[in-house]
């Protein structure tokens, strides 16, 4: 039977598939066999919440080596709802890649592009599918590795350096992960994470476990570019091919996230957390401070992807505050915030690949008298802008409630006041390319430049998908806000 | 326990610190990977220290021996060396192609050139 396997599908497709690639040549064939690839993740990614939310969790035993001897895949809802939001933003961003890559990549190296793409996919499922501590190690690398290869894509000279610069970093938080990860198993003897968490609840005082701790928190905090770790971030984001960063944006630093939450709440548990050190406080204030200080450098950037990269950084807050609050609400918040911000930015930075086809620079200068020659573009980043400012009907309004409710039964006023502070920053940098594209008159008269007109629908069609969505789950919220609800139930015991 | 008999992971503290000095420190790319390559094997070794059982023989199956020590952080690193060689390799492929963008691969020559551009 196919579908007892779905889990080992998930992460083998993609990567099987990525050496395949060289056998295409063609830059469109090797689009449709991506294509193809991702939306067969994506079907199986569905299937999987489906499997899930019927029957509850599945393990699988890779090889048929029953764990904990043998490596195993164990998905249970907060899983498949990682795997559903890497796979569908995948599918839809490479819908537009063809078009956009056309512009921004020699022919000849199309098929390496989707070969790191493909095994980028593979490393991020692998991460949320695996049940394994070392594993996630490997899987880790793989996609780390693949997305500097995807950043130094870049047109721009700048793009080598950023991808270089992202490489040190991100070495250095993997090897902080496997520290952690060797002095886990130095003090269980296991590596397997239902085992693990059973026998670090049985060690009372160790320093090894402490040491664990701090090392795998600051190796992920790194990975997740959590301020004041996130420097590696805007440059990759604004120097990277244009669907790489839609891509990345959307996807990387979730599944970052996701890490973090399933070692500390899943391995470690609740209790570790909350009550052996001021890991609360401290992720408290790193995330409020990342908030407020990204969104104020936010506000200076020329360069629009560089722009957004800064507001990713502070959106990231807003995922580790609500994670640090330690309570099923906050943790409710920080998951419905991975959805939607996958939705925000994956609309925000494929409408700037359009902007990257037609006009060739995501400068703000260039953006003068956008609004009236790529009228569809701009609609799609005033739509996306007012997500990430926490407009109602949004799915930026959504996830900001949850947060500010669940931060007010803490009673935590003073925090729900940065946090507004924090939506006031961003209504200032997205007011900022508004009033370049709609406001100001185009430098030079448009009769010279008639090549700037709408982005070809194989762009826009990807672009409004991911608006239409982000309108969608911010009125229907039953998928997102109950499959939340099901995870945070089940760390915390109890329904919220 | 004493001092000495921990020996192994005061080789290892030191061996990090060291490479992490140098990815801090230098500015020239090709160091730094070099710094990174000594901050990736001190984690080897830890892994390699860890998986010793005192009075055990290496894990290869043999008459007359019973007690062996644990292999499986062997083969844990005998991934993890993998991930570090495609590592070193990708970053020198990029020093490559950082050198022919810019004609230089000291970092300050490097971001005087991109402030120049800007």
């Amino acid at each position: 039977m196919l579908a007892t396997h779905l889990p080992v599908l998930q992460v083998i497709i993609p990567l099987l598939a990525a050496p395949l690639c060289v056998l295409l040549q063609h830059p469109r064939m090797v689009w449709y066999f991506a294509l193809l690839v991702s939306a067969a993740a994506f079907v199986t990614s569905v299937l999987l919440l489906q499997q899930v939310l019927e029957t509850g969790e599945i393990s699988y035993a890779l090889g048929g080596w029953a764990a904990p001897w043998g490596i195993e895949y164990f998905i249970d809802s907060l899983n498949a709802y990682l795997l559903l939001i890497v796979t569908s933003i995948s599918t839809i961003v490479l819908l537009a890649a063809q078009t956009s890559l056309a512009k921004e990549l020699p022919d000849d190296r199309h098929t390496f592009f989707y070969i790191a793409y493909l095994l980028c996919l593979a490393g991020l499922l692998g991460i949320v599918a695996t049940g394994d501590a070392f594993n996630v190690f490997v899987f880790l690398e793989i996609s780390s590795l693949s997305s500097y290869a995807l950043i130094a894509l870049g047109k721009s000279r700048k793009a080598l350096i950023a991808s270089y610069q992202y490489l040190i970093m991100g070495t250095i938080g993997a090897t902080f992960i496997l520290i952690g990860i060797g002095l886990m198993y130095m003090a269980t003897g296991t590596l397997n994470m239902q085992d693990l968490a059973l026998r670090l609840a049985d060690i009372p005082e160790s320093r090894t476990v402490y040491a664990a701790f701090a090392f795998f928190i600051v190796g992920v905090c790194i990975k997740l570019a959590l301020f004041p770790l996130h420097q590696w971030l805007p440059n990759a984001y604004a120097y990277a091919p244009s669907v790489v960063t839609a891509f990345l944006a959307a996807t990387a630093t979730k599944v970052a996230i996701y890490v973090l939450i399933r070692f500390m709440f899943t391995i470690f548990g609740v209790d570790f957390f909350t009550t052996t050190g001021p890991w609360q406080n401290m992720l408290l204030v790193l995330a409020l401070f990342g908030i407020l200080t990204a969104s104020t450098v936010a506000i200076y950037q020329n360069n629009v992807k560089r722009l957004f990269a800064y507001s990713s950084v502070a959106q990231i807050g807003y995922m580790i505050l609500g994670f640090s609050i330690g309570t099923a609400g906050g943790l409710i918040a920080t998951l419905l915030h991975l959805f939607n911000h996958a939705l925000m930015k994956g609309a925000l930075f494929m409408a700037l690949a359009a902007v990257t086809y037609r006009v060739g620079s995501v400068e703000l200068e260039s953006f003068r008298g956008l609004g009236k020659r790529m009228p569809w573009t701009m609609a799609s980043i005033v739509a996306g802008g007012l997500s990430l400012i926490g407009v109602p009907l949004t799915v930026g309004f959504i996830s900001k409630w949850y947060l500010i409710v669940a931060l007010l039964e803490k009673g935590w006023w003073f925090v729900v006041g940065l946090i507004l502070l924090g939506s006031l920053l961003a209504v200032i940098y997205v007011w900022r390319i508004l009033e370049a594209a709609y406001f100001s008159p185009p430098e030079n008269n448009p009769d010279e430049t008639p090549e700037i007109r709408e982005a070809p629908l194989s762009i826009l069609l990807p672009v409004w998908i991911l608006v239409f969505a982000n309108l969608y789950f911010g009125i229907d919220t039953r998928l997102t806000v109950d499959v939340s609800r099901l995870i945070a139930q089940g760390f915390f015991g109890v329904s919220p | 326990m004493n001092t000495l008999g921990l020996y192994n992971y005061w080789v290892v503290i030191v061996l990090m610190m060291t490479g992490f000095y140098i990815v801090i420190a230098q500015g020239n790319l090709i160091k730094k990977i070099v710094g990174l390559s000594i901050f990736q094997t001190s984690v080897f070794i830890l892994y390699i220290s860890m998986s010793t059982v005192s009075g055990g023989s290496a894990p290869i199956l043999k008459e007359g021996i019973s007690l062996y020590s644990n292999p499986l952080p062997h083969v844990l690193i005998l991934t993890a060396i993998v991930v570090g060689i495609a590592t070193t390799a990708l970053g020198l492929a990029l020093v490559v192609r950082i050198k022919e963008a810019y004609g230089s691969i000291e970092e300050d020559v490097i971001h005087d050139k991109d402030e120049k551009e800007c």
